[in-house]
């Protein structure tokens, strides 16, 4: 457990409030700014410019012309107040600049008065207000407030979403030379190294041969982790959180064992030992692009079919909704885009590319290629946490909601005990943990407390009604944030878990070797392939 | 003509001029900015057909408003509605012979303005009555409300109370359309409503009017979700692999 807090935690009642708002609660806070090196190997300038003023408008101009959603955002917000009361991060700490509409104004007052006619000549009228050190302050501190969650986005009249706005700002401030420590400094690392944690190779061998024999001992089964092996059929992509973190770790274990029950080749990659992308929570889109590639060079060196992504909120957006127009990872490529067409001709398109190993584990269970017992999670009452960028900003399956659907089934055939928390509080509904989008540092640790408390007042109302003693997760930010938060509210960090957990406890592992199994999963596999892509 | 409609007319030509111009012009921005990452709010349609629907339920029934605020909803769906009926009730005096279905639908309209002024009402009660509402209002949000009620309650009061010279209304819009200027009534009510009505025009493509075109171009609404069966390619981010 932590050190006492120097903040207040409220005490959960297991409903949702909304406070009244109290100005300036949160204004103090900042997380650390990076430093020069941090900055330049981003392409930022190393500190804050001598000409930011103008640089700041000038880059406002180029983003409001290169993106439309910012420009239509910064037209269209009639301040209804329909988001006022939907920011996770406004309910738990009632500073009226985590409103999203005042999130958003932030921005919009500046964008008046250097874009628009009425705030050019009238801007006492709109609220137009010059660029001052005050208002990049300001920036600084909310834009890193928000988690890029995009819940303000499902109930607003126009769709207007702060998260486009909130990286559009980060976008700004690092180019003028105000960035933040958390999310360069991890970045730097992806675009250098391969992974959020810096982990060279042999690190990560080291790992996944210990966990080889970690699992070797409690199964008695040689299931494999294999790295780097060219040939294999799929290419795991995963957070480099899930090599050595807890609870993290137990999910590699349940994609290892799954794979290996299914009799799948598979592989991780040292270049592509991270599906995170921090350029997504800086607005960057050249250095989400250059994160991006690694995983297209990794999977042409490697030459596998398919690529699987393992359990990370973020990084599923980024991989779902941006991989095909970032890299090429997809379908659909024009007949005269080379670049695309060379990594699509490898892959096989009678399933998703990419796929969420949910989707990848749901449908073998679905087909009966991997067996479980149930019985082996029933010291569990599970429910389930909807990560934001999952629910919010992308899809699994073939239906729209089916990243809902999806990984509730997978709960639900590997274990018996399952309890949805209270409506409004998941689905497209659900609140984000309080630590995505650059916030998972100690240095917001009262931002990141504070923002958990809506999910944590659901939370608790199934715990009192249910008993439920397991939060599952399909996130690394959720998991690190949840094991983090969770003691501040009086629970334990072992109730958090992630769903490959479940079915890493459930499976049936086959004997020695997969002789027999591997047919059946290639018989089943040819059905599938007969079935047809759609 | 009398110095009065000739700044009338004047101010209408204006009006139109810079309500056309100016909404074109924000069209033209909002089509030729591009959008270069598929970021639809999910979950969200997988096919044109289903975008188009999503778009039709904002649009006509305000969806997200309804899951967000059942207050704001019905006060802004009155309003809206209610300005709608009574936009197509003017049709009216532009036309030289009234089709069937206008002059059928004229008491709605009538009436409407009722539930376009109440709306107006329980949307400015809100930034009074609810705090975090009335911390995010500007002086212009209440300057467009006032606008608004004015317009409404000024054609109110020449429908239900003190009527006005509707033939002379019709020949000196219908003169607006056919480009020979005919003289304004001068009945105070009128000109207020018909100024008021004029600075709406005048005022919609520079301020927050702009939710009209912009839902329609909304990125998290009106795109496909289909990112993993069809690359999507900005030209700016396609010359990234150039």
């Amino acid at each position: 457990m932590a050190a006492a807090p120097n903040f207040e935690v409220a005490k959960l009642t297991g409903e949702i409030t909304v406070p009244k708002l109290r100005e300036g609660a949160m204004a103090g806070i900042k997380s650390y700014n990076a430093n020069d090196k941090m900055q330049e190997a981003l392409g930022f300038p190393g500190a804050l410019v001598e000409d930011w003023h103008d640089r700041a408008i000038g880059k406002m101009g180029e983003l409001l012309k290169k993106y439309r959603s910012l420009q239509v955002f910064m037209d269209a917000c009639v301040h209804c107040g329909a988001c006022t009361d939907k920011c996770h991060y406004y309910l738990g700490t009632s500073d009226p600049k985590n409103m999203p509409v005042a999130r958003q104004e932030l921005m919009r007052q500046v964008y008046r008065r250097y874009f628009t006619f009425a705030g050019k000549y009238f801007p006492k009228l709109v609220g137009a207000k010059d660029l001052t050190k005050e208002i990049l302050d300001d920036w600084y501190s909310y834009y890193y407030q928000c988690s890029e969650c995009r819940r303000c986005s499902v109930y607003c009249p126009y769709g207007i979403d702060t998260a486009e706005i909130t990286m559009a700002g980060r976008e700004i401030l690092d180019s003028i030379g105000v960035g933040q420590k958390y999310s360069n400094e991890i970045l730097g690392k992806l675009i250098r190294i391969g992974n959020n944690l810096g982990l060279p190779g042999p690190a990560i061998l080291d790992t996944l041969q210990g966990l080889e024999e970690d699992v070797l001992d409690e199964t008695g089964i040689p299931v494999r982790f294999p790295l780097d092996e060219e040939g294999a059929e799929v290419l795991l992509v995963t957070p480099s959180a899930d090599f050595f973190s807890e609870p993290h770790v137990e999910s590699l274990i349940g994609y290892a064992k799954v794979f290996h029950a299914a009799g799948i080749s598979w592989t991780m990659s040292t270049k592509a030992s991270e599906a995170g992308n921090f350029g997504l929570f800086i607005g960057s889109y050249e250095n989400m692009r250059k994160a991006a590639l690694r995983i297209r060079d990794a999977a042409l060196e490697l030459g596998v079919k398919r690529i699987v992504v393992g359990e990370c909120g973020h990084a599923w957006r980024v991989a779902y909704s941006f991989w095909n127009t970032l890299t090429g990872v997809g379908d659909g490529a024009a007949e005269a885009d080379e670049f695309a067409k060379k990594l699509q001709a490898q892959l096989d398109h009678s399933v998703p590319q990419p796929s969420h190993i949910c989707e990848f584990t749901h449908d073998l269970l679905k087909r009966g290629v991997i067996k479980v017992d149930k019985s082996k999670n029933d010291h569990r009452i599970i429910t389930f946490h909807d990560s934001c960028n999952v629910s919010r900003a992308s899809r699994m399956g073939d239906m729209p909601g089916g990243q809902f659907i999806i990984p509730r089934e997978v709960i639900k055939m590997v274990a018996n005990h399952y309890q949805d928390m209270a409506p409004g509080t998941t689905h497209e509904a659900t609140f984000c943990c309080g630590g995505g989008g650059g916030l998972l540092t100690d240095d917001l640790m009262e931002v990141r407390v504070k923002g958990a408390q809506p999910r944590m007042e659901a939370f608790k109302d199934v715990v009192d009604s249910n008993k439920v003693n397991f939060l599952a997760l399909i996130c690394a930010i959720c998991k690190a944030q949840f094991t983090k938060v969770l003691p501040y509210y009086g629970y334990d960090m072992g109730m958090v878990g992630g769903v490959h957990q479940l079915v890493g406890t459930a499976i049936e592992l086959p004997g020695l070797g997969a002789g027999p199994v591997e047919e059946e999963a290639e018989e089943a596999e040819s059905e599938a392939a007969a079935a047809g892509d759609e | 003509m009398s110095t009065l409609s000739i700044i009338y007319v004047v101010l209408f030509y204006v009006a139109t001029l810079l309500l056309v111009v100016g909404l074109a012009r924000k069209i033209v921005q909002y089509t030729r900015s591009p959008a270069p990452l598929k970021i639809p709010t999910t979950p969200a349609p997988t096919s044109t057909s289903g975008v188009a629907y999503r778009m039709a339920k904002e649009v006509v029934l305000f969806e997200s408003l309804f899951k967000s605020s059942k207050w704001t909803w019905i006060f802004g769906w009155m309003f809206h509605f209610g300005m709608l009926l009574v936009l197509v009730r003017h049709l009216r005096y532009f036309v030289a012979d009234v089709p069937g279905w206008l002059a059928a639908m004229q008491p709605f309209g009538k009436y409407a303005a009722f539930m376009m002024v109440a709306g107006l009402a329980g949307l400015w009660a809100r930034r009074f009555l609810v705090d975090r509402v009335r911390y995010i209002s500007t002086l212009s949000d209440h300057l467009m409300l006032a606008l608004l009620m004015a317009i409404g309650i000024s054609g109110a009061l020449m429908t239900f109370v003190s009527h006005t010279d509707i033939v002379s209304l019709k020949m000196f819009a219908l003169g607006l359309v056919r480009l020979s200027p005919q003289p304004v009534p001068e009945t105070p009510i009128l000109l207020v409503h018909l100024a008021t009505v004029a600075a709406l025009m005048i005022i919609f493509p520079i301020s927050k009017l702009l939710h009209a075109p912009g839902v329609f171009f909304s990125p998290t609404r009106n795109q496909v979700d289909n990112p993993r069966e069809r690359r999507h390619l900005a030209d700016w981010a396609a010359q990234l692999e150039k």
